[in-house]
C-alpha cells in the first residue's frame, strides 16, 4: 500500500536468513491508460512473492521472474538492489527464476514491461532488507547511529559489521510487515549511472551458458526432419532402419512435427535428418504465396470513413513476412522419465510453457519443472516454447533425455514470423490545419497465445474498452496518438490462419508508425511545410518535441547533401517513452550497387541520430545499447529483411538468404541521445526504438529517390539469393572450411 | 572408429569419432568446449569463429579428419592465454565498450576481431571503415557500432 510516493509496506519473510519482499498490493485505482499499465497492474498483486535474500557470505541473491535475452535486465535489477541495499553491485547475484505458477501474470517478459513493473517492488524488498539489517546491527552495537555503505554497517566510533554476518541475526521466524521509505532520487548513486553488463565477462570469455551449453546427464543432441511446407505432417518413413544404423545415431522416431533423430553429436543428427526418406502430408498454408496472402489482406481490410470534403492524403503500405529468428535457434533440453519432466530453455512465458508441456505429456502440472536459461536473443521468438514442447514430446517417447535444437533452416522456414500486413492511412487537412487521422491496419493473425491473452482476459473488467476482441484491445492499448491531428480513428483487422506467427520487437507499431510518418511527410509537402517543423508544431507534449528537436539539431536537419542522399525524420511514443530518429541515406547507384559477397548492399544509412526519453533510465549504458539494436532492426525492416512465401513455404533458409542488418549496412555515424529526465518512474525500452528508426529510414529513402516507398522492405521485389532445397529440409554441412583461412 | 589427435587451447586431445564429423560438434558435444556457438552450420553466420594455428576459421565447416597432431585450435576459452593474461586486449576492449548484448555471437565476434587486427597489422596499416564493413559475423542484437569501437580501441592499444 502506498502511503506516499516513497513510503511503502514490505515484508520480512519467515526464513533462517534474512529474506525481504514487497507488499502484495491490490492494483491501484489509477487509470489503465496503455498496455504497460495493464501489465504492471496484473503483476502487482503478486509482487510480494518475489524476494531479496541476504547470504552469510555478504552476497545478495535475487531470482528474477523474467527472462534475460540480451536486454540487460539482470544488470538493471542488480542496480536497483545495490542502490537500496548499499551493497557493491558485484555482490548482487541475479539469477532467472524457474517457472513459478503462483506468480500468475508476474512472470511474463514482454511489451518492454520488465523495468516498469518491477522497479518499485524490487526496491521495496531491498529497502526492507536494509532496514532489517540496520535494526540487527543496532542491537549488536547498542547504537542506532549507524551507516550502511559497501555492504558494511559501521558506527561513528569505527565498529564495523558486514551484512553477511547479520544475515541470520536479521532473519525472522515469522513473517513481519514493515513500512519502509525508498531512497530519494536525488540520493541515487547507482540508479541512473551507466553500468556495464553484469554478465559481460562471462560472455567475452565463453563462460556464459545458454540452453545448449547446459550439461544434463544423458541428454544427447536431437534434431527434427521437417516437412517441405509450413506445418506439414509426417507420413511414412521409407528407410527408418537404415538411418537408425547411421554412425552415432541412437534413436529415430516420428513425433507430431516431423521425424526426430537423437545422436551423439548434432553433426550426426544433421546427416541423419538429411538421409531420412519421409512422405509428407500437406501443411496448413499449402499453395499459398505472397500474392495470395496479399489478396486475402485486401479483402479483409476495413473501409476508411466517408471521403472527407476537405483535401486529404492517403497511402497504402505493404509489409512482408519477417523472421524473428534469434541467433540462438529454438532449442530446449528435456528429461521426461518416470512420470516427471524437467525442462531447460530460454522462456519468456515459463508458466504458460509449463502448463502446455504438462498438457502435451499428460502429466500433472506439478510433475513438470521448467528452468529458465539465459537466452541468445529473443525479438519475440522466446515468448513461445515450440522447441520445449517438441523436446518434451520426444524425451517422453524414447524415455531418454534430449538436447533438442532446430537447424537454422528449420528456424527460418518453420519458425515464427512477424505477420504480413497492410496499413492504410488517410490524413485530412484544410489550409494549415490537420483535421483527421484514420488508419486501417490489416494483418495476418498474430499469435499472442503465450500468456498475454490470459493476462488481458483477467484484467478485462478493469479496462475501459468493453468487450472487444483481444487483438483489437491490444492494438488500441499499444497505440497512442502523438500528434494533434483532430479526429482519430484506428482499427485493426486480422485474417488468415495457418502461419506460425508472433511479434518481432513490437507487434504492430513499426509498421503502423512507418505508414503514418510517410503520410505525415506527404501532408507536410502539400502544405509546403518543412517535415521537421510540421511535426514539431503538431506534436503533443514537451518531451515529444524535445526528442524531435534533439535529433534535428544534433543530426543537422536540413544540411546540404548531394543528389541521391537525403534525410528523414520520424517520431514514436510507446511504453511511457518518446523517441525520435533522424537518418541520412545514400541512394546513389555507386553505393547501392557496391559489391557484397553473399549479401545485400542496397542504400546505405550513413548517419543515424536517435533520441529517447524513457523517463528515469535505470542504466543509461544499457538503454543506449537497446536503442542501437532498435536502429539496426529499423534499417533491416525498411531496406533488406523479409521472407518470401511461395508454394506454402518460405524461401529463406539461413542468414545468407535472410538479410538482417550486417556490418556493411550499419551507419558509420550513429549517435544515441538519452534525454535528461525529471521523472522518477522508468519506461520500457527493449522495443521502443524500432518504430521511429524504421519510419525515418523510409522517409529518407522517399526523399532521396523522389518516390514514397509503399512496400517493405524496399528490396522485397528482388530475390537476392538462390533458394535452398526443401528436401532434404536442411543443407549439408560444408567441408571446405580450411580453404577460407586467410 | 578412428581416433583424431590435435591440440585445443594448449592441450593435446584425442577423440574417437567418425572422421567427417565437423569440428564444431567435436568441440561442443564431445569435448564440452561450448564457447563456439552454432548459428547456421553452413559457415555464413560466423558464430563459431575460432582460430586454427592463429588464424580465424569456422569449425562448422571443417571435418575433424582435416586436423593433425600439430594443429592448435584456440577457442574463446583459450584466447586470453595466447596473450598471457586474464583477458586478451580484445576481450578487455569488449568490456570497456560494454559491447555484449545477449552474448550468443560474441565469442565468434571477438575471435574474428582478433584475426582482423592481426591481418591489418601484418599489412602495416590502420583499420579502415572498409575493414570493419567486411566483418561477416552476424549480430542479431545489432551491437555493430560498439563492435567497431572496441576493435578500433584494441587495435590502437596494440591488441
Amino acid at each position: 500500500m502506498t502511503t506516499s510516493r516513497r513510503r511503502f509496506l514490505g515484508y520480512v519473510l519467515a526464513a533462517p536468513v534474512l529474506v525481504a519482499a514487497a507488499s502484495p498490493g491490490e492494483a491501484q485505482a489509477a487509470e489503465l491508460l496503455d498496455l504497460n499499465d495493464i501489465m504492471t497492474a496484473a503483476a502487482l498483486p503478486t509482487s510480494g512473492l518475489i524476494a531479496v535474500e541476504i547470504n552469510a557470505d555478504g552476497t545478495v541473491s535475487f531470482a528474477l521472474p523474467r527472462a534475460e535475452v540480451g536486454q540487460g535486465i539482470t544488470t538493471s535489477t542488480a542496480m536497483l538492489i545495490a542502490e537500496e541495499l548499499a551493497v557493491p553491485l558485484h555482490r548482487v547475484k541475479v539469477t532467472l527464476a524457474d517457472a513459478r505458477p503462483e506468480l500468475l501474470f508476474n512472470q511474463l517478459t514482454g511489451a518492454s514491461n520488465t523495468t516498469i513493473s518491477t522497479y518499485t517492488p524490487i526496491r521495496v524488498a531491498a529497502a526492507v532488507a536494509r532496514q532489517r539489517l540496520l535494526a540487527a546491527a543496532a542491537t549488536e552495537f547498542g547504537s542506532s547511529d549507524l551507516r550502511l555503505a559497501d555492504g558494511v554497517i559501521s558506527t561513528r566510533d569505527g565498529r564495523r559489521i558486514g551484512i553477511g554476518e547479520l544475515a541470520t541475526k536479521a532473519a525472522s521466524p515469522r513473517t513481519l510487515a514493515v513500512p519502509v521509505e525508498l531512497t530519494a532520487k536525488d540520493d541515487f548513486t547507482v540508479i541512473g549511472r551507466p553500468h556495464g553488463r553484469v554478465d559481460a565477462r562471462d560472455a567475452v570469455t565463453g563462460r556464459k551458458r545458454f540452453a545448449m551449453d547446459v550439461t544434463v546427464p544423458g541428454a544427447k543432441p536431437a534434431m527434427v526432419c521437417r516437412p517441405p511446407t509450413i506445418n506439414g505432417k509426417p507420413g511414412t518413413v521409407a528407410n527408418l532402419d537404415q538411418v537408425r544404423a547411421m554412425p552415432g545415431v541412437t534413436d529415430v522416431v516420428t513425433i507430431s512435427t516431423g521425424v526426430a533423430v537423437r545422436a551423439d553429436t548434432f553433426g550426426q543428427c544433421i546427416d541423419a535428418v538429411r538421409a531420412l526418406r519421409v512422405t509428407w502430408k500437406p501443411g496448413t498454408v499449402e499453395g499459398q504465396s505472397d500474392a495470395t496472402v496479399l489478396r486475402e489482406l485486401a479483402s479483409a481490410e476495413l473501409p476508411l470513413g466517408p471521403r472527407p470534403i476537405t483535401p486529404y492524403v492517403e497511402g497504402r503500405f505493404t509489409f512482408h513476412f519477417r523472421s524473428n529468428s534469434a541467433l540462438e535457434p529454438n532449442c530446449a533440453i528435456a528429461d521426461v522419465r518416470d512420470g516427471r519432466a524437467e525442462i531447460w530453455s530460454a522462456l519468456k512465458s515459463p508458466i504458460v510453457a509449463r502448463q502446455s508441456i504438462a498438457a502435451r505429456l499428460g502429466l500433472p502440472v506439478g510433475a513438470v519443472t521448467v528452468h529458465v536459461t539465459e537466452g541468445g536473443g529473443s525479438f519475440g521468438r522466446k515468448l513461445f516454447f515450440d522447441a520445449a514442447l517438441e523436446a518434451a514430446e520426444l524425451s517422453q517417447r524414447i524415455g531418454k533425455a534430449v538436447k533438442l535444437m532446430w537447424h537454422r533452416a528449420d528456424d527460418s522456414r518453420q519458425g515464427r514470423t512477424h505477420p504480413m500486413a497492410t496499413s492504410r492511412v488517410r490524413i485530412a487537412y484544410a489550409g494549415n490545419l490537420v483535421l483527421g487521422f484514420e488508419q486501417r491496419h490489416t494483418s495476418v493473425t498474430t499469435d499472442l497465445g503465450h500468456g498475454l491473452g490470459e493476462l488481458f482476459t483477467a484484467m478485462a473488467a478493469k479496462l475501459p474498452i468493453g468487450d472487444k476482441a483481444f487483438a483489437q484491445t491490444f492494438f488500441q492499448f499499444s497505440h497512442t496518438s502523438p500528434y494533434d491531428f483532430g479526429l482519430h480513428s484506428r482499427l485493426l483487422s486480422e485474417t488468415g490462419k495457418g502461419f506460425n506467427t508472433g511479434s518481432m520487437r513490437n507487434v504492430y507499431s513499426p509498421d503502423t508508425t512507418c505508414a503514418r510518418e510517410l503520410v505525415v511527410d506527404q501532408v507536410a509537402a502539400r502544405m509546403g511545410r518543412d517535415p521537421y517543423r510540421f511535426r514539431h508544431d503538431l506534436l503533443r507534449g514537451d518531451r515529444s518535441r524535445a526528442v524531435l528537436r534533439a535529433v534535428a539539431e544534433t543530426g543537422g536537419w536540413g544540411r546540404a547533401l548531394p543528389t541521391g542522399v537525403a534525410q528523414g525524420i520520424a517520431f514514436h511514443a510507446e511504453y511511457k517513452g518518446v523517441s525520435a530518429c533522424l537518418v541520412e541515406i545514400d541512394c546513389r547507384p555507386e553505393t547501392v550497387n557496391r559489391p557484397i559477397r553473399d549479401g545485400v548492399a542496397g542504400p546505405r544509412v550513413t548517419r543515424a541520430v536517435f533520441a529517447v526519453d524513457v523517463g528515469l533510465a535505470v542504466n543509461p549504458l544499457g538503454l543506449e545499447a537497446q536503442m542501437m539494436g532498435c536502429v539496426m532492426d529499423g534499417i533491416a525492416l525498411a531496406l533488406t529483411s523479409s521472407l518470401h512465401l511461395r508454394d506454402g513455404y518460405f524461401l529463406e533458409a539461413s542468414w545468407d538468404n535472410y538479410f538482417y542488418t550486417r556490418q556493411w549496412n550499419t551507419p558509420p555515424d550513429l549517435r544515441i541521445i538519452i534525454m535528461p529526465s525529471d521523472s522518477d518512474q522508468p519506461g520500457g525500452a527493449g522495443e521502443l526504438g524500432v518504430s521511429a528508426a524504421m519510419a525515418a529510414v523510409a522517409c529518407a529513402y522517399g526523399r532521396a529517390t523522389g518516390t514514397m516507398p509503399t512496400t517493405f522492405p524496399i528490396n522485397h521485389g528482388t530475390l537476392s539469393f538462390v533458394p535452398k532445397p526443401t528436401v532434404p529440409p536442411i543443407p549439408a554441412s560444408p567441408v571446405d572450411g580450411l580453404d577460407h583461412v586467410r | 572408429m578412428p581416433e583424431h589427435t590435435f591440440r585445443v587451447n594448449g592441450e593435446q586431445v584425442t577423440v574417437t569419432v567418425d572422421s567427417d564429423v565437423r569440428l564444431l560438434w567435436v568441440l561442443r558435444d564431445i569435448l564440452g568446449v561450448t564457447g563456439p556457438k552454432y548459428g547456421c552450420g553452413i559457415n555464413v553466420c560466423k558464430a563459431c569463429t575460432s582460430h586454427l594455428n592463429g588464424r580465424a576459421f569456422n569449425p562448422c565447416a571443417v571435418p575433424v579428419r582435416d586436423l593433425g597432431p600439430d594443429d592448435e585450435i584456440t577457442t574463446i576459452e583459450g584466447l586470453a592465454a595466447t596473450a598471457g593474461a586474464d583477458l586478451h586486449p580484445m576481450q578487455q576492449a569488449w568490456l570497456d565498450h560494454d559491447v555484449v548484448q545477449c552474448g550468443y555471437c560474441q565469442s565468434g565476434q571477438i575471435m574474428a576481431a582478433v584475426d582482423l587486427v592481426r591481418r591489418v597489422a601484418a599489412e602495416g596499416r590502420e583499420i579502415t571503415d572498409a575493414d570493419l564493413d567486411g566483418i561477416r559475423n552476424i549480430c542479431r542484437c545489432g551491437t555493430y557500432a560498439r563492435i567497431r569501437e572496441a576493435i578500433r580501441a584494441a587495435a590502437a592499444s596494440g591488441g
